[in-house]
């Protein structure tokens, strides 16, 4: 197998005119975590910047409300910029630095990872674009607006769907044409070798954290850990301290948007089959002659047609389960974590509300479950109101 | 040597590309007939992908109003066996990606290239590292598949050149397909590193569309590849392109012949 592999997973397949620079990144990317001025800057960053460590909060109304097992929020939402899309970019522009590249670029779809991205770029001094879709733009205009305060330039991808899938063909396509300069952030532990690795360590200090806080809770470990999956970084992130952990059931929940049956999703394990695309052997949304498909889900951050390698091996080895959750449970446990614990998540993070909800009455009172709220829901208010149908004048 | 080595022994060859089905099948085989009347030495048939990373607008929207057609690998193929019934001998080349080969079976895929008439093939996603899974039936099947180095290449030419099959396809520029006013890369220093490892034809493609452009190629490598050029001449004048293709590619072919 070819480096950079989970399982028969991962791999580089990428245009000969980007190799030798995911090779020089793969190369620097150890250098790096193996030098401790690299690592203790970046660990100073999380703590005085990002705001680490992230809290593990006990949701006591939620967990009485349901009456099952003790559900704990793992607070990604009260990271800097209100994701946990941060822990990866510090440590990615931080390696930038240190390549000497004096630009950064990056995909988004809802904004998370391209203001986390124009934060780390304002922060450490790099020239900075995003591509964000069109469509993406206009459903997230006030996020455009962030970027652009933040002295990033915002480039509206209009190719294709116009959503994240093609913001990052046109990331790809643009560092193809300028590599000596710039890096590329990939937002998620997908893409070509050593992005799924290198995105997922920096996003393990999630589990890591988490491990720790609810031993330290409940001097035992958790009975579940239940993350939202797109690409599925944060969810890679808090479930890697728990793989050897083979008590603890790890469950990714997928975007079903309207419904597995109208094709109208992005549940690419659920629905999605073997292939090769952007750099990567994973599973992805496709049809029959290998197009592939267009996806939907209400969630922009979750509105994409592939996941991570590593994520594929451990859904066919057995060690994680994927269950699809459709927008209208979504939306529900939004207004469910609104309404009992006073916290508005993300849309994305409330997939995985959603499946505590069921999932915490099913265990005992003795057992614990770690939901990642992997981001704040600021910027969905506007969108699940629609949804409800209500009208909101800005 | 492979048959699609021998079409660069007639001069210096010229390597023209259409997007298989873009705007109909029928036009394609049109196209793919003019040119070869036209002196094409080979003709790349780009079989549709919905995420062409590796091509410019121009290309971007071919496939997409192939795949708008219905355009399936099987109906290239039958597009295939089509233009070799109508008297097509040139080699012919299918340019993808590689997830609609993976998703029809790298093997059954390969099995039909051979059946039809198919002599080469070329991923612009499956670079160097990750070519084994389809060496290994292309070379079953006698499909050259083809390398490609880039300005970005350094010292990965001799270890990738050394492999080629067919030809090798010099990438001229950073970026995406598409038509350039210039070519800044040392293309002469990278088809000599290329010459030092192996004596498959070397081609140039990316950026070139103009006759002089072509001949000052030319004088450096053993062929030009034109498609954004030829693309855009299907997008202008749709199922009408045919003479239009005609002209250009005998001129571009020339052109390509001045260089000596």
């Amino acid at each position: 197998m070819t480096a950079g592999r989970f399982g028969e997973f991962g791999g580089r397949y990428i245009p000969e005119i980007l190799m030798n620079e995911v090779i020089r990144l793969e190369e620097a990317y150890g250098r790096c975590r193996a030098d401790e001025a690299f690592t203790g800057r970046l660990d100073r960053l999380l703590a005085e910047y990002a705001g680490r460590p992230s809290l593990l909060y006990y949701a006591e109304k939620m967990t009485r409300d349901l009456g099952g097992a003790k559900v704990y929020l793992k607070r990604e939402d009260l990271n800097h910029t209100g994701s946990h899309k941060i822990n990866n970019v510090l440590g990615q522009a931080l390696l930038a630095r240190w390549m000497g590249k004096t630009r950064i670029i990056a995909e988004t779809g809802a904004g998370q990872h391209g203001v986390a991205a124009a934060t780390a770029a304002a922060l450490l001094g790099l020239d900075c674009e995003i591509f964000m879709g069109r469509e993406d733009m206009d459903r997230q205009a006030l996020n455009v607006y962030r970027m652009e305060l933040l002295g990033a330039k915002v480039r509206a991808v209009t190719t294709g769907t116009m959503t994240l899938k093609d913001a990052v063909n046109e990331a790809m396509r643009a560092w193809a044409s300028r590599v000596h300069d710039t890096h590329y952030v990939l937002g998620s532990v997908m893409g070509p070798h050593p992005f799924p690795t290198m995105v997922r360590d920096f996003q393990s200090v999630i589990g890591r954290e988490a491990r720790r806080q609810v031993l330290a809770a409940e001097g035992r470990l958790p009975a579940a850990v239940v993350a939202c999956v797109g690409g599925g970084s944060n969810a890679i992130g808090i479930f890697h301290a728990f793989l050897p952990d083979a008590s603890v059931r790890l469950i990714g929940c997928e975007a079903a948007g309207r419904g597995l049956e109208t094709g109208a999703h992005a549940a690419t394990v659920a629905r999605g089959a073997v292939g090769v695309f952007h750099g990567m052997k994973s599973y992805f949304c496709q049809d029959e002659h290998g197009q592939i498909a267009p996806v939907y889900s209400i969630s922009a951050g979750l509105d994409y047609p592939g996941i991570g390698p590593e994520h594929a091996h451990l859904h066919d080895v057995g060690r994680a389960d994927y269950v699809p959750v459709d927008d209208e449970r979504a939306v529900s446990a939004f207004e469910y974590l609104a309404k009992t614990e006073g916290i508005i998540c993300a849309i994305e993070s409330a997939h995985a509300v959603a499946h505590a909800l069921t999932l915490a009455p099913s265990l005992s009172r003795e057992q614990s479950v770690i939901v990642c709220l992997s981001g704040r829901g600021d910027k969905d208010v506007a969108a699940i109101a629609r949804y409800r149908g209500v009208r909101v004048h800005e | 040597m492979s048959r699609l080595s021998q079409a660069f022994q007639n001069g210096k060859a010229f390597i023209g590309f259409v997007t298989g089905g873009d705007p109909s099948l029928e036009a394609s085989a049109e196209f793919i007939v003019e040119m070869a009347r036209a002196g094409a030495d080979v003709v790349e048939i780009g079989l549709p992908f919905s995420d062409p990373i590796a091509e410019g607008p121009v290309i971007q929207q071919a496939n997409l109003r192939a795949l708008a057609a219905g355009t399936t690998p099987d109906k290239l193929f039958e597009l295939v066996t089509d233009v070799r019934r109508r008297g097509v001998t040139v080699p012919l080349v299918f340019l993808s990606y590689v997830n609609p080969l993976f998703r029809y079976g790298y093997d059954a895929f390969l099995r039909r290239c051979r059946e039809t008439g198919v002599d080469g093939l070329i991923l612009p996603d499956l670079p160097f590292e990750e070519q084994d899974e389809v060496r290994g039936p292309a070379e079953a099947h006698g499909v050259d598949l083809i390398t490609l180095i880039a300005p970005t290449s350094e010292d990965r030419v001799r270890r990738v050149a050394a492999r080629a099959a067919g030809f090798v396809y010099i990438v001229s520029s950073m970026g995406v397909t598409g038509m350039r006013r210039e070519i800044e890369t040392d293309l002469a220093g990278l088809i000599g590193l290329v010459r030092s490892v192996t004596d498959t034809p070397a081609a140039v493609g990316f950026g070139i569309h103009t006759p002089a452009q072509a001949t000052a190629i030319a004088r450096l490598a053993d062929g030009v590849i034109v498609g954004s050029a030829i693309v855009a001449l299907i997008e202008t004048h749709g199922p009408a392109a045919g003479p239009h293709i005609y002209e250009y590619v005998r001129t571009m072919k020339q052109a390509a012949l001045n260089a000596g």
